[in-house]
């Protein structure tokens, strides 16, 4: 096997659809380790992990927890509050305070985008994005990525709409470079604050309507939409993106077939997506939930093996 | 004085420059010949004799031009001395082969009476540059009450600026107008709308949308220049436009000079040769305000620059430590530093493809001074000597490491050019660049 050719994932950007798919097919194994009844490989084994979280997350931290604890790597975690940030600390003396410790791998969340970009310049640690402001969430948008694999076993020609606030979304951006790499048509719809004017240029289409979307789509992935963006002005409230953008049922009998629903969580029920909807047949957010540890420990495999062979 | 430390200066009471190249627009010469200073006045313009008296410059080869001047720079004292001093300013001037500034009053406290205006004129007062204060509008840079702006105007201020920021109201603008026209002095205004530039990092567009940073909309610059020139209609007073940047502010510049509006313009260096692509890498010394724009707003730039709808080039010199500088993009400071590396950049890539050599000294040798009110230079007998000094063959790659400001925050680094800046002469002072003289 060929080393992977990445030290760090940054974002799905500079990733080849090859690369993507050996991501892909690393996690199915990895989810068979899942389902043993031991769930545990010593694949790691001395391989230190910090996890570092300048912005709260509970799932998306816990998974890559996890799937640094099923390969057996020492994992640390540190997180914005109570850290020396709050004592005016810069965020590269925190991160090479934390490498001198001789750590490994880092695994980052941070509010600003293009943060792991800037600390690779600076730090020899493997460097996993995982969100950087509402620029890139890779393991998010790979999670995505398995997910609809295992259900059409191909992406190519699958017609995937991104629904919600695109605009300060890192899902968004990830999904969209890495959907389109696998040969997905993908389409961005919204309300027109919330979705960036030069979207376009992402090689994407748009719409303003959500009927629209669920006629011309096959899957649908819904982002949670936050009250501060109603606060800064970009809609009018909450019942009124409802009205016109949340994802219900009766909306979604319409169409001809049934779509597949995606969800990154956390889920706002009754905002973007009522609760039938989300805990229908086709909605497949718990799947990716579990593929998100299994994801996860593909990249920390394939950018740990890359690491010790070079 | 701390320019011996990087000038050799030759206090001569008469200096004999031989050989080089002298440009002088102003009184049509263009020739080689010498140049002969006697107490820092031009004794004689023409091929001299040797004086055994005289020192003796040897500059075949190089050109002198009447010295440059920059209309916009930040020198940072007083409050943060870390990322410049008046004193490490001038000598960045120096080095960059400007005999004068005009320095931005954004400091912490800001340049906004006459106390501190003098106490800043004094740091200055041991360099061989003309240090021209820019007071601000508004009392504290608040937006609210005019500055005591007679009594500055007695200090030698002849320009006010909130620059960092637009005036505060429409009604302060056309109050500051107002008042400063009648003391012949002018407002140089920060065109933005801050309500829509708010939380923006970089230019709006493809590549912000692509690195998921906060957008600076294109509109936000338009709204505020207008706002600025309708203003300047309206009063009849002269305003000038600080660092415009993109295509569609420069039209409604056209529009108000051919309507006769008394509006002056200035570009910087890095809006005529850097565009928002170059932030792609999170490179913070790509993060400016204004920000890079896109390929048109440059093309627009350039356009502009050649026609005379703007009249200066000038730095927006902002420098700051590596240690805030060197962070994430949205976190790190607006601005780069220009004082070292404009003349070079004018020299390889604006002359003579955009500006012949006259039309380059007339945006960085007599227009800004005329913008501000102040005499120019003239290469004559009888004149007080203001030269810069240029080696134009000379190839040379930008060091940040090697830049006399106390700052290194330049997107340049490492780009060569063709043309540097050797020596300056002014205010009775000749500093040769020791390696090159």
């Amino acid at each position: 096997m060929n080393p992977f050719p990445h030290k760090h994932l940054l974002g799905l950007e500079d990733y080849t659809a090859s690369d993507i798919t050996r991501i892909l097919d690393t996690a199915e194994s990895m989810r068979e380790v899942l389902d043993r009844p031991i769930r545990k490989v010593p694949t790691l084994r001395g391989i230190t992990v910090v996890n570092l979280f300048f912005e709260s997350s509970t799932r998306t931290r816990i998974s890559f927890e996890l799937a640094e604890k099923r390969l057996s790597a020492d994992t640390v975690n540190f997180s914005s509050t109570g850290s020396s940030l709050s004592k005016g600390e810069s965020l590269l003396d925190t991160v090479q305070n934390i490498e001198a410790m001789k750590t490994d791998v880092v695994v980052m969340r941070h509010r600003s985008p293009g943060a792991p970009h800037f600390l690779s310049k600076h730090i020899s640690s493997v460097i996993i994005n995982a969100g950087d402001g509402a620029h890139e969430h890779p393991t998010q948008a790979l999670l995505d990525i398995l997910t609809l694999r295992q259900k059409f076993g191909d992406l190519k020609g699958l017609r995937v709409t991104i629904v919600g606030d695109i605009a300060h979304s890192r899902v968004a951006l990830s999904n969209i470079y890495g959907l389109k790499k696998m040969g997905a048509h993908v389409k961005l719809c919204g309300p027109a604050t919330l979705i960036p004017r030069a979207a376009e240029t992402l090689g994407v289409d748009i719409t303003h309507s959500i009927e629209e979307a669920i006629a011309d789509s096959d899957v649908l992935n819904v982002l949670r939409l936050q009250l501060e963006r109603q606060e800064a002005g970009l809609f009018p409230s909450l019942r009124e993106y409802q009205k016109y953008f949340g994802l219900t049922r009766t909306r979604l009998e319409k169409a001809d077939k049934p779509l597949t629903i995606l969800h990154p969580g956390p889920i706002n029920r009754g905002v973007e997506i009522t609760s039938d909807v989300a805990d229908s047949e086709h909605a497949l957010i718990l799947n990716q939930v579990t593929n998100g540890v299994a994801v996860r420990m593909a990249v920390l495999y394939l950018l740990c093996g890359a690491k010790q062979e070079s | 004085m701390q320019t011996q430390d990087f000038f050799q200066t030759k206090p001569t009471r008469l200096l004999h420059l031989k050989g080089a190249r002298v440009v002088d627009p102003a009184t049509k010469l263009d020739k080689v010949t010498d140049i002969l200073i006697k107490d820092g006045k031009i004794a004689e313009v023409g091929f001299a004799d040797d004086n055994p008296e005289a020192e003796k410059i040897e500059l075949t080869g190089k050109m002198i031009t009447p010295g440059w001047f920059d209309m916009h720079v930040h020198f940072r004292e007083p409050g943060k001395e870390v990322a410049e001093t008046v004193a490490s300013g001038c000598l960045a001037a120096l080095n960059g082969g400007f005999t004068g500034v005009a320095v931005m009053p954004n400091t912490s406290p800001p340049l906004d009476n006459a106390g501190i205006v003098g106490w800043v004129q004094a740091q200055a007062e041991p360099f061989p540059v003309e240090l021209q204060v820019i007071a601000a509008v508004s009392k504290g840079r608040q937006g609210k009450e005019l500055v005591e702006m007679a009594e500055l105007c007695d200090s030698g201020v002849r320009a006010f600026s909130d620059d960092g920021s637009p005036v505060g109201s429409s009604a302060l603008l056309r109050h500051a107008l107002e008042y400063a026209d009648m003391l012949k002095a002018v407002i140089c205004e920060h065109a933005e709308d801050i309500s829509l530039a708010e939380g923006g990092v970089m230019h709006e567009g493809a590549v912000s949308t692509k690195l998921g940073l906060p957008g600076i909309p294109s509109v936000a610059e338009v709204i505020g220049v207008v706002r600025a020139l309708l203003l300047a209609e309206y009063t009849g007073a002269h305003i000038h436009i600080c660092h415009i940047s993109t295509a569609a502010a420069i039209e409604w510049v056209r529009w108000a000079k051919a309507k006769g509006i008394r509006v002056t313009a200035e570009v910087t260096p890095h809006h005529l040769l850097l565009t928002c692509d170059e932030c792609t890498s999170f490179q913070t010394s790509t993060k400016m305000n204004p920000p890079l724009r896109e390929e048109a707003d440059r093309q627009a730039c350039l356009e502009a620059l050649t026609d005379g709808t703007i009249d200066v080039i000038a730095t927006d010199h902002a420098p700051h430590p590596v240690e805030t500088k060197e962070d994430e993009f949205i976190q790190a400071p607006f601005g780069i530093v220009g004082l070292e590396t404009m003349l070079g950049l004018c020299l390889t890539h604006l002359c003579p493809k955009h500006l012949s050599l006259e039309a380059l000294l007339e945006r960085v040798v007599f227009a800004p001074r005329q913008v501000l009110g102040l005499p120019q230079p003239s290469i004559t007998a009888g004149e007080e000597a203001n030269l810069t000094i240029i080696d134009p063959d000379i190839d040379w790659t930008v060091n940040p490491e090697d830049f006399l400001s106390k700052s290194r925050n330049t997107p340049f680094a490492g780009w060569n050019l063709k043309g540097r800046a050797v020596g300056t002469i002014s205010k009775g002072q000749c500093l040769m660049k020791g390696d090159r003289a």
